[in-house]
C-alpha cells in the first residue's frame, strides 16, 4: 500500500437550503475541492459519494452515476457509498483504499445529504432507518431515543451530569462563531441547552444535531504524485473502520461504542501514534453524549471520565485535545451522508493552516477524524499528518 | 361433564370519574353516579384495543388452567367495537397464544352478549366432542358519543374463559337464550358511535330478556331463586341489575360479588364475563351461579353453573379486584386523546 | 416502511410470543431472531424458543418527540429491558408510573397495539412492557 494525501477540500455552507437540490450541493463542492487541488477533471479517475437516505430524502437512487454526471466527469467510473451518518467517512475511505492499492492516482470524494424537502416526521423515520428499522423505529424509537437510553445509562453508572452533556453543546456553538460554513453561527448558554426541552430524555433540543443541508468533497492523490497539485498536502497516516450491532439493545454495553473503540484502535496502531501526539479532532456528536463517550472510546480519557473531562475544559481548544473546533455537528449541522467527509475536512484545514483564526491551532500537525454510522454500527477513524 | 377450566379478565388502567364527565357537559355529576350507580368507568389507552384485552384476558385464562394452548381448538371473540370491521380478533388472539393453527376461529357480534354466544359454542363444541377445549372471549373499548348518556358508562374491558371438560371448575348445567327483534340499541354500518332508544332499552329491552332469560334457564334447570348463591345480570349501569334481580326475586347479597359495573363502567361484551369472573373468584365448590348476559337487539343468554372443589386447585392470575383497583385517574382532555375522540385523531 | 405488510406479517409470531433464538453451543439468547451464533458462527446450533416475559429495565427514556405514527402517544416511554434469560430488547414501557420506569425495574410483558399505517390502515400488535409493582 502507499501513501495518500489529501490535496484538496471543499463544502457548501451547511443549513437549510431552500433553493438548491441535492446535485446542485454535492457539484458546489465537488467543484470546490477540485479546484481546492488545483486538478483539472480529466486528472480524476474515480469518485466515491457517501449519501444516507437518498431515497427517502428526495426519491433519488443511483447518486454514484448522479455525481459523476453533474460534475461533468463522466465517463469515470462513480460509487455511492452508505453506512448511515458514516456514509462520507466510509466514502473517504474506500478512495484511500482505491488509491493506497495503486488502483488510482487520483480519486475524488464527496458526501452529501439533502434533508430538508420531507417533514421533520418524515426526516425522523428516515434518520431511524440507520438503526433497526424492524426492532427499533417500529417500536417508536427515534435517533435522539437510542443515544438517550445510552446516555441514560452513562448518567446512571458513571454520575454524568446533563450539564456535562450540555457543556460539549455549549463549546461546539462557540467554536461555530467564527466557521464560515456552520449552520449556527451563535453562541448558547449553558441555561440556554438546559432549557431547551426533552427530545427524549435526558436529551434535549440542543443536546441533538439539526436537519441539515449540505455537501462536502475532497480530493485524494498518491502522495508521491500530490506536489505535482499542492505544496500543502495533508497525508492519511490511517484510515479503520469497525461494525458492531444495527440494534442498541443486543450490543454489550449501552455505555460506549465497541466499534469506535475498535476503529480508535486500529488507528492509532495504524499511524504509529498514541493519543498523546494528536493535535486536534473532530469527533461525530451527532448529540452531546456522542462527543463525551467519543473521548472515553478514542482513549483520550478513561471510560466514564468523559463527562469531567469536558467540563474541566481538556477537550477545550486550548485543552489536552483540542475537539470539534469546526462546531462539531451540534453547530455545524450534520446533513448525514456529508458530515464524515466534513469532518476531514475541518481537520485538513487545521493541519494546512487554513482553519478561522479564532479556532487555528499553532503549528497542528496530527489530527484524527471519526465518524459513526447509525448508533455505532459502523465507525470510521481517519488519522491525518502534515505532509509539508 | 363440561364447563370453565380457566378464565381471565383484563381491564384497562385508566378512569375517568363519572362527575369529570358531567362537569364537561355542565350536568350535576352526583345526580348522575347515583342515578346510574356507575362512579367511573375504565378507559382504554390509545394503544389497546378489544383485540389487545381480549389476548389479555385469554393468557391470563390459559395460564389459570394450565393447559397446552395447542389443545384449544376454537376461538371467539365477541365484540361491538372490533378493531377492524372486516378481518377477525379471535386470529390475533390464536396467534398471541399460540394456539393455532389448527384450531377454528370467528368473531362474534351480538351487542353485549357476544362473548357468551360464544361460551355457548364451545359448550356445544366441548360436550359433542368436536373439540378438547374453547376459548369465549368478550372485550370491548365501548364508545358514547361525546355528550350522550352513554358517554358515562359506556368503558373498556374483556374476560376470557375456557370450555373444557377435564378438571372443570366450574360446570355449566345448562343453558337457554331468549331472543327478539327489538331494535333498542344499534351501531349502523360506517356509523362512528351506537345509537339507543332512550328508555325504551329499559321495559320491553334490558328487562323482558334478562328476565325470561332467567326464567327460562331456571325452568331448564329446575331451579329457583333461593338455590343460588350468586346471581350475575348484564349491567349496563348499577341499577339495572339489582331491578333485574328484585323482579325475578333474588337478594342484594346474591348480586353483590358479581357486580362490577359501579367501578368500572359497562364493559359491554365483557360485562357479565366479568361479573362472573368476579364471583368465581370468590366462589367455594358446590356454589351454584346464575348467570343470564343481554344483548341489544335483543337477546339473552342464561347460564346455570355450579362451583366444583376443583376451583380449589386453580387461581386466577389476577383477580377482578385486584384490577379494578389497580387504576390511575385521568381527565376529561386524556380521556378524549385516549378514546380519540377528536376528529384529527 | 409502514406499507410493507409483508414484512409486518412475518415477525408476528417472534413480537406475539417474545421468540427469540437460543444457541445450544454457547447458550447466548438472542432477540430478535439471528440465523448465525455471532459467539459460535457455523458451529453454533440454533433453535427458536419462547424468552421469559419478565425483565428488568437496563436504560429507560421518555420520547416527546416521535416519528410518524407515533404522534399521538408521546411522551411515551422507552426502555433497554434484560429478559430474564439475559437477551435484550428495546421495547415501549406503559401502564406504569413515570417515576416508576427506571434502570433496575422489575417489568413484565403485555400485550399492545403498537402502530396502525393510517386510520384506514393495518394494525400492528406486538409486546410492551410494563413496571411490576413491588418488583419481584
Amino acid at each position: 500500500m502507499r501513501s495518500v494525501s489529501v490535496i484538496g477540500v471543499g463544502q457548501t455552507k451547511f443549513g437549510e437550503h431552500w433553493n438548491d437540490s441535492l446535485r446542485d450541493l454535492v457539484t458546489d463542492a465537488g467543484v470546490a475541492a477540485i479546484s481546492d487541488a488545483n486538478v483539472e477533471g480529466k486528472d480524476v479517475q474515480a469518485v466515491f459519494g457517501g449519501c444516507m437516505a437518498a431515497g427517502r430524502f428526495i426519491g433519488q437512487e443511483h447518486i454514484g452515476a448522479l455525481l459523476a454526471d453533474q460534475m461533468g466527469l463522466n465517463p469515470l467510473p462513480a460509487v455511492r457509498v452508505e453506512a448511515a451518518c458514516a456514509s462520507g467517512g466510509v466514502a473517504l475511505r474506500m478512495g484511500y483504499l482505491a488509491v493506497a492499492s495503486g488502483m488510482y492516482d487520483v480519486v475524488a470524494v464527496a458526501g452529501v445529504e439533502k434533508m430538508t424537502d420531507v417533514s421533520t416526521e418524515d426526516a425522523a423515520v428516515a434518520l431511524a432507518g440507520a438503526g433497526d428499522q424492524e426492532w427499533e423505529l417500529f417500536n417508536g424509537a427515534t435517533f435522539p431515543a437510542i443515544y438517550a437510553l445510552m446516555a441514560q445509562r452513562h448518567m446512571l453508572d458513571f454520575g454524568t451530569t446533563e450539564e456535562q452533556m450540555a457543556l460539549c453543546a455549549v463549546k461546539n456553538h462557540g467554536h461555530a462563531v467564527s466557521n464560515p460554513y456552520a449552520q449556527f453561527r451563535k453562541a448558547v448558554s449553558l441555561e440556554q441547552v438546559m432549557d431547551s426541552g426533552y427530545i427524549a430524555s435526558p436529551l434535549k433540543l440542543l443536546d441533538c444535531s439539526p436537519l441539515t443541508d449540505g455537501a462536502a468533497a475532497l480530493v485524494l492523490c498518491a502522495s508521491e504524485k500530490a506536489s505535482k497539485f499542492t505544496d500543502k498536502p495533508v497525508d492519511v497516516m490511517a484510515s479503520t473502520q469497525a461494525s458492531d450491532t444495527l440494534a442498541l439493545h443486543e450490543r454489550e454495553t449501552l455505555t460506549g461504542l465497541k466499534a469506535t473503540q475498535v476503529a480508535g484502535r486500529d488507528a492509532f496502531k495504524q499511524a504509529g501514534i498514541s493519543q498523546k501526539d494528536v493535535d486536534v479532532l473532530e469527533c461525530h456528536d451527532c448529540f452531546s453524549i456522542a462527543q463525551i463517550m467519543a473521548l472515553e472510546d478514542l482513549g483520550f480519557c478513561r471510560k466514564g471520565t468523559g463527562g469531567k473531562f469536558v467540563e474541566e475544559g481538556r477537550s477545550d481548544k486550548d485543552g489536552e485535545i483540542p475537539t470539534n473546533l469546526s462546531g462539531g455537528l451540534k453547530a455545524v449541522g450534520h446533513p448525514v451522508g456529508a458530515s464524515g467527509v466534513r469532518e476531514a475536512i475541518d481537520v485538513v484545514r487545521q493541519l494546512r493552516g487554513d482553519a478561522p483564526k479564532e479556532v487555528q491551532l499553532k503549528d497542528a500537525k496530527i489530527g484524527v477524524s471519526h465518524n459513526v454510522g447509525g448508533s455505532g454500527a459502523t465507525v470510521v477513524v481517519h488519522a491525518f499528518k502534515r505532509g509539508f | 361433564m363440561a364447563g370453565i377450566i380457566g378464565y381471565g379478565v383484563s381491564i384497562p388502567r385508566f378512569r375517568i370519574k363519572t362527575e369529570e364527565i358531567a362537569r364537561v357537559w355542565g350536568k350535576n355529576g352526583a345526580h348522575i353516579t347515583s342515578g346510574l350507580g356507575v362512579k367511573e368507568k375504565a378507559v382504554a389507552s390509545i394503544d389497546e384495543d378489544s383485540a389487545t384485552l381480549a389476548v389479555e384476558a385469554s393468557r391470563r385464562a390459559v395460564l389459570m388452567a394450565g393447559i397446552d394452548p395447542q389443545k384449544i381448538g376454537a376461538v371467539y371473540v365477541g365484540s361491538e367495537s372490533k378493531p377492524y370491521a372486516v378481518k377477525p380478533t379471535a386470529s390475533i388472539v390464536a396467534d398471541a397464544l399460540m394456539a393455532g393453527p389448527d384450531l377454528m376461529a370467528a368473531d362474534y357480534e351480538f351487542a353485549c352478549k357476544a362473548g357468551t354466544a360464544g361460551m355457548q359454542n364451545c359448550l356445544g363444541l366441548v360436550l359433542s366432542g368436536m373439540v378438547d377445549v374453547g376459548l369465549a372471549v368478550g372485550a370491548d373499548t365501548a364508545q358514547g358519543r361525546p355528550g350522550d348518556a352513554l358517554e358515562f358508562s359506556a368503558a373498556s374491558g374483556g374476560a376470557a374463559f375456557l370450555v373444557g371438560s377435564k378438571n372443570v371448575i366450574a360446570e355449566i348445567n345448562c343453558t337457554y337464550s331468549f331472543t327478539t327483534d327489538t331494535p333498542d340499541f344499534w351501531r349502523r354500518q360506517h356509523a362512528e358511535f351506537p345509537q339507543h332508544a332512550g328508555r325504551f332499552t329499559g321495559e320491553p329491552a334490558y328487562f323482558r330478556h334478562v328476565v325470561s332469560g332467567a326464567k327460562g334457564v331456571m325452568k331448564k334447570a329446575k331451579t329457583k331463586p333461593e338455590d343460588y348463591q350468586h346471581a350475575v345480570f348484564h349491567q349496563p349501569n348499577g341499577k339495572f341489575p339489582e331491578r333485574a334481580g328484585h323482579m325475578l326475586g333474588f337478594s342484594k347479597e346474591q348480586l353483590q360479588t358479581g357486580l362490577v359495573t359501579p367501578s368500572i363502567g359497562n364493559t359491554y361484551s365483557g360485562a357479565s364475563l366479568i361479573g362472573l369472573a368476579a364471583v368465581l373468584d370468590e366462589a367455594k365448590p358446590g356454589d351454584r351461579i346464575l348467570c343470564v348476559s343481554y344483548g341489544s337487539g335483543a337477546g339473552s343468554d342464561g347460564f346455570d353453573i355450579t362451583v366444583t372443589p376443583e376451583i380449589k386447585n386453580k387461581k386466577p392470575v389476577v383477580s377482578v379486584k385486584q384490577l379494578v383497583a389497580d387504576k390511575q385517574y385521568i381527565d376529561y382532555g386524556l380521556y378524549v386523546k385516549h378514546r380519540r375522540k377528536l376528529k384529527s385523531l | 416502511m409502514r406499507e410493507a405488510l409483508p414484512l409486518m406479517w412475518r415477525n408476528i409470531a417472534e413480537r406475539y410470543n417474545l421468540i427469540g433464538t437460543h444457541c445450544a453451543t454457547c447458550g447466548s439468547n438472542y432477540y430478535p431472531q439471528r440465523k448465525v451464533c455471532p459467539k459460535c458462527r457455523r458451529k453454533g446450533q440454533l433453535e427458536g424458543r419462547v424468552f421469559p416475559g419478565k425483565g428488568v429495565i437496563l436504560s429507560s427514556s421518555q420520547v416527546f418527540v416521535s416519528p410518524k405514527g407515533f404522534e399521538h402517544e408521546t411522551p411515551y416511554w422507552l426502555a433497554v429491558v434484560e429478559l430474564d434469560n439475559h437477551a435484550k430488547l428495546l421495547t415501549q414501557v406503559v401502564d406504569s408510573a413515570d417515576d416508576q420506569v427506571k434502570a433496575g425495574a422489575r417489568v413484565e410483558v403485555v400485550f399492545r397495539k403498537i402502530y396502525e399505517d393510517s386510520h384506514e390502515g393495518a394494525i400492528a400488535y406486538g409486546y410492551k412492557f410494563k413496571v411490576v409493582p413491588g418488583g419481584k
